[in-house]
């Protein structure tokens, strides 16, 4: 589940980094960040299925809840690196700006 | 139990490679074109695959500590409590780790190549439009 959540996330910020008009909003490094972490968590998942064999694709219901809750959470946090990241490149200089017009 | 090491210490390696190519090119050492054709920097790819290694690993050593693996105290990870349990978490780090490592290389590699094979295609703007 956390596996295809990841996957699901790297597929859309993929699209969006594609038909992107500038880097301004630096894509790029929450496109790799969820790629990275999809193919991390796909060789945990043949490690694992390679111990459970098809037992792996029927998991109790406890166990999908708890790894889609991994799933949302490990999206939103490779959302907040990606914004904390944005904040401190500031490629607009909107930060900059808002700081000086502050005095 | 702590699989994301192997990764972590590779985009460690590999963040210092970068620092001393992109002093490279700066230095100008580095031409961005070679005999076959348009070259993407060294230090640019590099970028993407330290951005694929700490990004993977932060997100895994996160599921780490939602499984109560990795503890904010002295020795931060609890299979290293007990001498069977560390040797559980080495064997895990040398055979998942480094595969996650491994394949984060390979599929860099792959990209790479398709980028370097894009950048040099020739421009198919005009063939589009017939």
């Amino acid at each position: 589940m956390t596996l295809l959540i990841t996957v699901f996330a790297a597929i859309i910020v993929s699209v969006k980094w594609y038909f992107r008009e500038d880097d301004s909003h630096k894509l790029g490094i929450l496109m790799f960040l969820y790629w990275g972490a999809s193919l991390m968590w796909f060789v945990d998942a043949v490690f694992e299925y390679s111990e459970l064999k098809a037992q792996y694709f029927t998991p109790p219901i406890e166990d999908m809840i708890n790894d889609a809750f991994l799933g949302l959470s490990a999206v939103a946090l490779g959302l907040i690196i990606w914004l904390v990241r944005l904040f401190i490149l500031d490629p607009k200089g909107k930060i900059k700006q808002s700081l000086k017009n502050a005095k | 139990m702590a699989c994301f090491t192997a990764p972590l210490v590779e985009s460690v390696i590999v963040s210092a490679v970068t620092k001393a190519e992109e002093k490279k090119e700066m230095s100008g050492s580095n031409a961005s074109t070679n005999g076959t054709g348009i070259k993407i920097p060294l230090s640019r790819r590099l970028k993407w695959l330290t951005n694929m290694l700490y990004g993977g690993s932060a997100i895994l050593a996160f599921e780490h500590i939602w499984h109560g693996e990795i503890v904010p105290w002295f020795p931060f990870l609890t299979a290293m409590s007990n001498a069977k349990d560390t040797a559980n978490m080495l064997n895990e780090i040398a055979t998942v780790g480094v595969s996650m490592a491994g394949l984060i290389t390979v599929v860099w590699l792959g990209v790479c190549a398709v980028a370097t094979s894009i950048v040099n295609r020739p421009d198919n703007t005009e063939t589009s439009k017939i």
